[in-house]
């Protein structure tokens, strides 16, 4: 065990019999989950499930009412050099005075004291990593005059540079029409292939990765369910979850979900019912 | 008006000598003042300086009335704001509301303190407009102590505070102490704006802590260009302040501030052409 990195039994993340929110009303209840070095697990569920939030119980940025979670065996404190991270929306003001490129120096050595003197290893890295997402052309523009697509492509930049054994993304095809959402997802896949790293990757549309997740975490009024796409995207699974008749429909590839009740009764606060969340 | 009583260089080379420990002061202060102000710029706390000054202003002032060292004062007074900027505005609102309310509150003190102080009105008025010619070897030996101390602390938490400030969500993840940093970003600001109480006064702090990171920032988003122009730009100011106002016998304010707003306006021109370029 002297090598976490190294020992593929050790698992990257170990979420367990972790319970969040209140007493009462919990986000998610007595969670269990070992992500293993290279998996990738897309998270999904409406707004308001507790998707973010369990994100930021990982980063150590909220504390969890019952049970642990663990980094590479290792347990959480405020945030971890092991984790590359895309934060949702642009969370960067375009008038801020960054270029690209400094998106990627700042991930790769940010966290270090002194003068931002990156020497010759730090700079063969950042153009490393522009030739992996073809960022050359705009290394050099101000963050504020790139398209949401050319920016999340820094992202994922960002989030692999530093070879993390475990990349958070949270919803980071938001803002992105369909074909850069396609070009966005199969970059970061073929990123953290690259860097055997593992993702967990928030969504509240599992289509644009739905060919390269390996399990799904589905979270819905308190509840979960995990597992392989084919065994949680299912009609009688997803009732179960949402205690209310849901349709799960495979169209050319594409799953649908289709909610049949206009109200669920156990959980008044989710107006977000499933089916317009997906299409 | 007389135009000798603003440019009159007759005296020029028997003046000069005269002024060292100015331009000394003034030297220390657009160095300090210019690395500084890219920080206040990028994590928009213009106001804050504004809001340390008056504090700053209003204990150097009681330190006058009550005959203890007026540096000493001064410094007090800008941990009192850095500190409750601190504790009490985390997120950008609460600050600029509650810097708005101690802003008139430290200069109804520092005023009172004044009315209250039987000795020169000369010394009065230089605490809120400058004093820069009546530096002495004392004021001197706080100055470069204290701008050192300020200049060698940023340069080592530069990397992170810059990560800090630009890219927050994504710099927590990484487990940068961001909070730390910004009380520590605080602290050495209350400092910058104590040293430049004393030379420029507390009405114009902001022409050497603003607006020459302002302008710099007009014409680049390049890390390490930003902060090399600021300062050319804050000593030009400073500097050229003292030099011009030793040909007249006005105070040395005026000029520092004109020079500090005509290279901001130049700067601005030149951005907004280069802005339009790039479109």
């Amino acid at each position: 065990m002297a090598n976490a990195k190294t020992n593929l039994a050790t698992p990257v993340l170990s979420i367990s019999g972790a319970t969040f929110g209140y007493a009462e009303t919990p986000l998610w209840q007595d969670l269990t989950l070992d992500v293993a070095p290279g998996e990738f697990i897309a998270i999904i569920g409406t707004n308001g499930s507790g998707k973010t939030s369990l994100l930021r119980a990982i980063l150590g940025q909220e504390q969890l009412r019952a049970g642990t979670i663990t980094i590479a065996g290792k347990p959480i404190g405020h945030g971890s050099r092991r984790i590359g991270y895309i934060p949702q929306h642009r969370s960067v003001d375009a008038s801020t005075p960054m270029r690209a490129r400094d998106l990627l120096s700042l991930g790769l050595n940010g966290h270090r004291f002194g003068l931002p003197w990156g020497g010759r290893k730090a700079r063969a890295r950042v153009e490393h990593i522009l030739d992996c997402i073809e960022g050359h052309d705009l290394a050099d523009l101000p963050v504020g005059q790139l398209s949401g697509g050319q920016f999340q492509r820094f992202r994922v930049g960002q989030a692999v540079i530093d070879e993390p054994d475990l990349i958070l993304a949270d919803e980071p095809l938001s803002a992105l029409d369909l074909t850069q959402q396609a070009v966005i997802a199969e970059l970061l896949d073929r990123e953290r292939k690259d860097h055997s790293a593992a993702v967990l990757f928030v969504t509240h549309d599992v289509n644009p990765v739905l060919g390269m997740v390996d399990r799904v975490l589905y979270l819905a009024g308190g509840k979960f369910k995990i597992g392989t796409p084919d065994e949680v995207l299912r009609s009688e699974v997803l009732s179960e979850l949402y205690g209310s008749p849901i349709d799960v429909v495979r169209n050319q590839g594409r799953v649908v979900v289709v909610g049949t009740q206009a109200h669920d009764h156990h959980h008044p606060d989710h107006d977000h019912h499933p089916d317009e969340v997906w299409n | 008006m007389d135009w000798s009583q603003l440019f009159n260089f007759a005296d020029y080379a028997q003046l000069l000598p005269l002024v060292t420990n100015s331009l000394i002061a003034a030297a220390l202060l657009g160095l300090t003042g210019g690395l500084i102000g890219i920080f206040v710029m990028v994590r928009d706390s213009s106001f804050a300086v504004h809001g340390i000054s008056e504090l700053s202003f209003a204990g150097a002032s009681i330190a006058l009335l009550i005959g203890t060292d007026v540096v000493a004062g001064s410094i007090v007074g800008s941990f009192v704001a850095a500190a409750v900027i601190a504790a009490l505005g985390s997120r950008a609102k609460d600050r600029n509301s509650i810097i708005a309310v101690l802003m008139p509150f430290g200069l109804g003190l520092g005023i009172l303190a004044l009315a209250a102080y039987p000795g020169r009105t000369a010394n009065k008025f230089g605490l809120l407009t400058g004093q820069i010619t009546a530096v002495d070897d004392t004021a001197i030996g706080w100055l470069i102590g204290i701008t050192s101390f300020v200049v060698i602390a940023l340069a080592l938490i530069w990397r992170p505070l810059q990560f800090a400030s630009l890219d927050t969500e994504v710099a927590r993840a990484r487990g940068v102490p961001t909070r730390a940093l910004g009380v520590a970003f605080l602290l050495l600001l209350g400092l910058a704006v104590a040293a430049s109480v004393q030379v420029v006064g507390a009405l114009l702090a902001l022409s050497l802590l603003v607006t020459p990171a302002a302008a710099a920032l007009r014409v680049t988003s390049s890390p390490k260009l930003a902060p090399v122009l600021s300062v050319a730009f804050a000593l030009t100011a400073s500097l050229g302040g003292i030099l011009l106002s030793l040909g007249g016998s006005l105070p040395i304010s005026p000029y520092v501030t004109t020079i500090s707003f005509v290279i901001y306006l130049v700067c601005r021109v030149i951005g907004g052409r280069r802005r339009a370029v790039a479109k």
